[in-house]
């Protein structure tokens, strides 16, 4: 679906990659320039991930901030039905949730050009 | 070695490209390649192999790995190979991979065999030694563990490949060890690093945490998958200092790439809190780690920091939990999902008819974007225009019988359900056991950990 008009996909901000952690959901979201990671350290909050993600029933979401490499971790506990080992869903490990949080939409910024840098989307 | 220590790794998980450790040691000269094979399921798969034949319960995949690589073995003096693919049973390990090396001429060459990380037939020593085995994640004491224990290893650090490498085994063998000391290892005994040098063992273990994942590291899976050629990315390469700081490179004129991005996806892969990413050798903190692109395909990794190792190692212990089983079907037409979610509630319906219930059921209409449960929701009007999805189920249950009563009720679909579903050919359903984990801590002073440095050709006997 495409963003409103006055909203932006995270995809034009930011790539990430996901992966498990036991029973936990672990999606590292790295933003393309350093305006972009002080934008997402406003928007993209544990709060806005929870909701996004609602549906995978986690129990709680943290948010982890990495300032130097423009990135975030986001750990959705216990948000993955069992784990490596015990989930029934096709994705045990949560590998597409880093494709999914892409997806998530936020308030358009004011200076989009500046946040989305030089990089090639 | 060289001025700077080189060190690959070409193995991410058991499953990964066969050909990667020839290719990249035919495309670049390394002083070690490493081969990463245990995912956190893999040793209980092993242990169910070794139970059927004591021979087994390693990496299968070593056996044509190392013999693809006895041509660099003999060319290469400075090569040497790591890897945790010794799985559950590394002395077999070290029997196949020496016939290998033995078949190549190359007999005399020594090989390190690490062990000890195996506690499983220790737990009731464990346990009476007052070691409390709490679950990590559940605060349950083990007593409460009734089920059968399949398999529980401790995660070891880099010391006794540092014994091995020192005691000039050319090829090191382990079990569990913790996936960044695979490259910790090799840099500490090349220079020599002090086990209380927190700051240098964590840039160490940053450098093996970017490799581990092998082609992950290289452009594998990036987000920007269409920036570079995939079909044969180049494995990647830690150019390690004294210091701990690294360039991650990958061999010339390989492909896949190199760059702030692919390199920045995977430092922040699977790593929890940053802050303290617990290893048995130093807690890292990854958010005092800087990163420049220093060249084409070479991004420097400086600044880490870390923090004095746990005094306990942590044990990933494994118990059987029932039966699974998932199965597919195709469905196609403009009204696939609709008959899709039909022929979903007939199998259930025709399973309780049968009286059989299950402890948990799945189901997936793969194409709508089930793939993440829920995300896209029941309503979206897209669906409208999906022309064809798969429909998979899933079941669990304490009972095999059960389980295998479901794998017996999909193929039915095919000439009793609703018309344009397609794809038994693959069988039905294979039942498989579920080992569910329990994370625990043990003393480091109750693991002794195991180094034997032999000739290839004295393992084979």
């Amino acid at each position: 679906m495409p963003a409103a008009e006055n909203s932006i996909t995270l995809r034009r901000l930011a790539t990430a990659r996901s992966g498990d952690k036991g029973n936990h959901a672990n999606i590292g979201v790295v933003a393309r320039s350093s305006a972009a990671y002080d934008y997402l350290a406003r928007e993209l909050t544990a709060e806005r991930v929870a909701d996004y993600f609602v549906s995978l029933g986690a129990t709680n979401v943290v948010r982890y901030e990495l300032p130097k490499l423009w990135a975030f971790n986001f750990l959705l506990e216990n948000g993955l039905g069992g784990g490596a080992s015990q989930s029934l869903r096709i994705d045990t490990q949560g590998k597409l949730l880093g494709t999914a949080i892409l997806e998530l939409t936020l308030p358009a910024p004011d200076d989009l050009a500046t946040l989305v840098g030089n990089s090639q989307t | 070695m060289a001025v700077t220590l080189r060190i690959a790794n070409a193995a991410g998980f058991l499953g990964d490209n066969i050909d990667a450790p020839r290719r990249l040691v035919e495309a670049a000269e390394v002083d070690y390649l490493t081969l990463e094979y245990l995912a956190e399921l893999t040793l209980s798969i092993m242990a169910r192999q070794r139970q059927k034949n004591p021979q087994l319960g390693f990496a299968g995949d070593l056996i044509n790995v190392a013999r693809s690589l006895t041509p660099a073995l003999a060319a290469q003096e400075e090569l040497h190979l790591v890897t945790n693919g010794g799985g559950l049973n590394p002395p077999a390990a070290a029997a196949a991979v020496g016939q290998v090396l033995v078949e190549a001429k190359l007999g005399h060459v020594p090989i390190g065999v690490v062990t000890g990380d195996d506690l499983a037939e220790r737990i009731d020593e464990l346990k009476a030694a007052g070691c409390p085995l709490t679950n990590l994640d559940t605060d349950e004491p083990i007593a409460k563990l009734e089920a059968p224990i399949v398999s529980a290893n401790a995660y070891l650090g880099a010391a006794p490949i540092v014994e091995a490498l020192a005691a000039d085994a050319r090829v090191v063998l382990t079990g569990r060890v913790a996936d960044a000391a695979l490259c910790l290892g090799p840099a500490a005994h090349e220079y020599g690093w002090s086990w209380d040098d927190w700051n240098t063992l964590a840039a160490g273990s940053v450098a093996g945490h970017v490799i581990e994942c092998g082609a992950q590291a290289t452009g594998g899976y990036a987000t920007e998958w269409g920036s570079c050629d995939l079909t044969d990315p180049g494995y990647p390469i830690a150019e390690i200092k004294r210091d701990g700081s690294c360039v991650i490179t990958k061999p010339a004129g390989s492909g896949g790439v190199v760059n702030r991005r692919t390199v920045s996806e995977q430092l922040v892969y699977e790593i929890g809190d940053p802050t303290c990413y617990a290893t048995p050798d130093v807690v890292v903190d990854f958010t005092t780690v800087e990163l420049a692109e220093v060249g084409d395909d070479r991004v420097q990794l400086t600044g880490a920091r870390g923090q004095a190792a746990p005094d306990d190692y942590k044990v990933s212990l494994a118990y059987a939990d029932g039966y699974t089983a998932a199965g597919q079907l195709v469905v196609y037409g403009r009204d696939c999902v609709d008959k899709a979610a039909a022929a979903a509630d007939i199998v259930f319906a025709r399973l309780a008819h049968a009286g059989v219930q299950f402890a948990a059921t799945h189901r997936e209409l793969l194409g709508t974007g089930d793939g993440v449960p829920g995300l896209h929701g029941e309503a979206d009007d897209a669906r409208q225009d999906i022309r064809e999805v798969v429909l998979r189920l899933a079941v669990r249950d304490p009972r095999r019988a059960a389980v295998e009563r479901f794998a017996k009720e999909l193929a039915p679909l095919i000439t009793g359900g609703p018309a344009g579903i397609a794809g038994y050919a693959q069988g039905r359903p294979q039942v498989r056991p579920v080992f569910a984990y329990w994370p625990t801590l043990v003393p480091k002073s109750a693991v002794e950990p195991r180094v034997d440095v032999r000739p290839a050709a004295d393992w084979t006997t």
